[in-house]
């Protein structure tokens, strides 16, 4: 498999910058294996990506990539979706960069339905800066910026989506990666906008503070926390305290917003000229 | 299950040490201790034979550091 | 140019704008409403679809810039405008356009401020703004037209600076130019020039999409378009891989710079009114030229050689041109709508050989003639006794 996986990747930019143990290169084989066996077109597939540590990730791969502003992927990828929507269009934000920074663009790119695939690497921290806490920091965990543990509620990602219209809303941890991938598959054939919220671990911004230890404990916790949907079914709020809930989520309908907008050019084109 | 096992089949392990950061990933999750830390921390396959093909260690490795591959002759 | 009549037309500037950009092969607009910008919007939400291309409105500022930004890496030409405060909040993604060298027009309709400030009143206030906003030391090009016509005109040259130099351009208007209705007489379907993006003339494995041509501007291949390669806001390589390294960053800046600085004599246009022979020049743009050149009308009937000097790219400001006036003149008058801003460059080009003096006005309403014709008689009565 490595060969087929090494194809997508520009191998001459490895090892990449991160930190042993770190998750994002998981998440990253995830989406690698996903493209692989969606079969896109790598000189039409694109992959645009924020600021922080995740989002180095558009530029380990051999697509068009583009390395944007912080916050600010998803509203970059709707420019190049809107003026080329033959373009398979994947967004990796870190869950500061997507909820934080660029909480506006996300349930925007979510409302308009816009087919992008969103793939949210949460670690709960933002890694880049060295451990400040972000909107997916859990309260009482402590960052360098909440040295007290953090006072703040956090969001669920996948609320959130499926809250401002989100068509596809699923997550999984590293740990379950066959399951990220397979889920990453189903968002991008999903007309419309999906999101994938993958849990990973940042042992040395996070773990390391929160005692949770390296990135091998670290993964073996996601594999205790988790709770498929089918298993989630059967239990109660209480039971569910603290759990990660993997699996697809949310499925919707709702019309994609560049169908929509080539009907308009089909019913206007040639006129007002 | 067990007629699956009977099929022949070749694993070809690749392993990328210059990509390993050692986090050791691989070598925990692998149900045949199959991988080992060298002396330099990195990645290393200790016990090829008993390799079974699973692609944990592959999925799992944050480096893209190892490559399992299965043919079945 | 032969402007061979097509239609005489009546037109606002802010249509105009939009006329002259979609003449340049604008396709893609994304936006935000704000005053005194918003005709723009609504013209190209109107216009586009029917052109085959594309309008959205975002949902913010920010990510008006982003998208456009987006759409025109994937091969569409493509605009923004804005005003004041929504300038403001581009200024991010400006500077990464400069830094990733995407080509795209900014039209900022300039209203008084800071802030929300008034926005239905004129001002000058984002000349500075307009060069450096974004952080960093970047290349732009602005541009500052002074009827509708010229918004026309402009917006189709700032289309094809932006695409052959792989540059933000700006279209600096403000209120008074933005809002006007004035009858114009528009070059007729392909008699404007119109510039495309130098493409690449290599195969995809030997393309090195930062590797700059002669002229200082590399070859753009569009996303989907076969060329797979690396676009960052981070200083790159010739690959568009991200580096720290001290040469390659400096190279790169510099670069950035000269491909704009080497081509000023394409870059930069002004206008010069009864310059010839004149004592006492008149420095302005945008709304105020036209109060200027009235001005400058009174005081050659009252019998003083006054003459008018118009830059019509601001940025990279015309330095050389304003150093030429200190030759021959006795004096010079900016008059803008803010406290000085271009004030300062005159000065800086003129390095002390003549005296500047400024007309400012910042209660929102536009500088009148008499105010700027009461200036030249002063400094004229001044040189006169001194």
């Amino acid at each position: 498999m490595l060969s087929q996986v090494e194809s997508h990747l520009r191998s001459d930019r490895f090892p990449h910058i991160w930190c042993p143990g770190c998750g994002n290169g998981i998440v990253l084989s995830a989406l690698v294996r996903a493209i692989e066996e969606l079969g896109y077109d790598p000189d039409k597939t694109v992959v645009v990506s924020g600021i922080g540590c995740s989002s180095r990730a558009a530029g380990y791969l051999d697509f068009n990539t583009l390395h944007t502003t912080h916050g600010r992927a998803l509203a970059f990828a709707t420019g190049i979706k809107l003026a080329r929507p033959e373009l398979d269009v994947f967004v990796l934000m870190g869950d500061g960069d997507a909820t934080a920074i660029g909480g506006n663009h996300f349930i925007h790119a979510a409302r308009r339905n816009i087919d992008l695939t969103a793939i949210i690497f949460n670690n709960s921290i933002y890694g880049m800066t060295g451990g400040q806490y972000s909107p997916l920091t859990p309260p009482g965990k402590r960052a360098t910026t909440a040295p007290y543990g953090n006072i703040e509620r956090s969001f669920d990602i996948a609320e959130l989506a499926k809250g401002a219209g989100a068509t596809y809303v699923a997550r999984a941890t590293t740990y379950h990666a066959t399951m990220l991938e397979k889920l990453i598959v189903a968002g991008a054939r999903n007309k419309g906008f999906s999101v994938i919220e993958a849990i990973t671990a940042c042992p040395v911004g996070y773990g390391r503070r929160n005692k949770m230890g390296n990135g091998l404990q670290m993964l073996l916790w996601q594999k205790e926390q988790a709770v498929t949907v089918k298993q989630a079914e059967k239990m109660s709020p209480e039971e569910l305290q603290d759990k990660i809930i993997i699996g697809e989520l949310y499925r919707g309908e709702a019309p994609e917003y560049t169908a929509m907008y080539e009907e308009i050019i089909a019913r206007t084109k040639g006129k007002n000229q | 299950m067990a007629e699956a096992l009977a099929i022949p089949r070749a694993i070809k392990i690749q392993v990328r040490q210059g990509w390993c950061k050692g986090c050791g990933i691989c070598v925990a999750l692998c149900p045949k201790e199959v991988l080992s830390l060298d002396g330099s921390g990195k990645v290393a396959v200790v016990n090829p034979d008993r390799c079974v093909g699973c692609g944990r260690c592959e999925i799992h490795c944050p480096d893209f550091a190892i490559g399992i591959e299965v043919k079945e002759q | 140019m032969s402007d061979v009549v097509e239609m005489a037309r009546l037109m606002q500037g802010n249509e105009a704008v939009v006329e002259g950009a979609l003449a340049a092969g604008v396709r893609f607009f994304a936006g935000y409403p704000i005053t005194p910008s918003t005709e723009i919007a609504e013209l190209m939400a109107e216009r586009l679809p029917g052109l085959g291309g594309k309008f959205i409105q975002m949902e913010d500022e920010i990510a008006s810039m982003a998208a456009v930004i987006g759409a025109s890496l994937a091969g569409v030409k493509a605009l923004t405008a804005t005003s004041g405060p929504g300038f403001s909040l581009k200024q991010e993604n400006i500077g990464y356009a400069a830094m990733a060298e995407i080509p795209c027009v900014i039209v900022n309709v300039q209203r008084w401020g800071p802030s929300t400030g008034i926005p239905t009143a004129p001002a000058q206030g984002d000349v500075m703004q307009a060069r450096w906003g974004t952080h960093g030391d970047h290349p732009v090009i602005v541009l500052c037209p002074a009827s509708v016509r010229e918004a026309y005109m402009l917006a189709i040259r700032a289309v094809n600076l932006s695409e052959k130099y792989r540059v933000p351009v700006i279209l600096l208007m403000d209120e008074v130019i933005g809002h006007m209705r004035e009858r114009v007489i528009l070059p007729r379907a392909g008699e404007v020039e119109v510039i495309e993006r130098k493409k690449p003339a290599v195969e995809p494995k030997d393309y090195y999409p930062y590797r700059p041509g002669d002229d200082g501007v590399p070859p753009m291949a569009n996303f989907g378009d076969g060329y797979r390669y690396h676009v960052t806001g981070l200083v790159h390589d010739e690959k568009g891989n991200p580096t720290t390294d001290p040469q390659v960053a400096e190279n790169l800046i510099l670069r950035l710079h000269r491909k704009i600085y080497d081509h000023l004599d394409d870059v930069i246009t002004v206008e010069g009114y009864q310059l010839e022979d004149a004592e006492v020049v008149v420095v302005a743009y945008g709304a105020v030229a036209r109060s200027a050149k009235r001005a400058v009308k009174d005081a050659r009937a009252a019998g003083i050689k006054a003459g008018l000097f118009r830059p019509v790219t601001i940025w990279p400001f015309p330095e050389k041109e304003v150093a030429e006036l200190a030759r021959q003149a006795r004096a010079v008058i900016v008059a803008e709508m803010n406290l000085g801003q271009l004030k300062g460059e005159v000065e800086r080009a003129v390095q002390g050989r003549v005296r500047v003096t400024g007309v400012n006005r910042l209660n929102g309403e536009l500088i009148t003639f008499d105010e700027i014709l009461s200036a030249i008689k002063e400094v004229t009565t001044d040189a006169q006794s001194g």
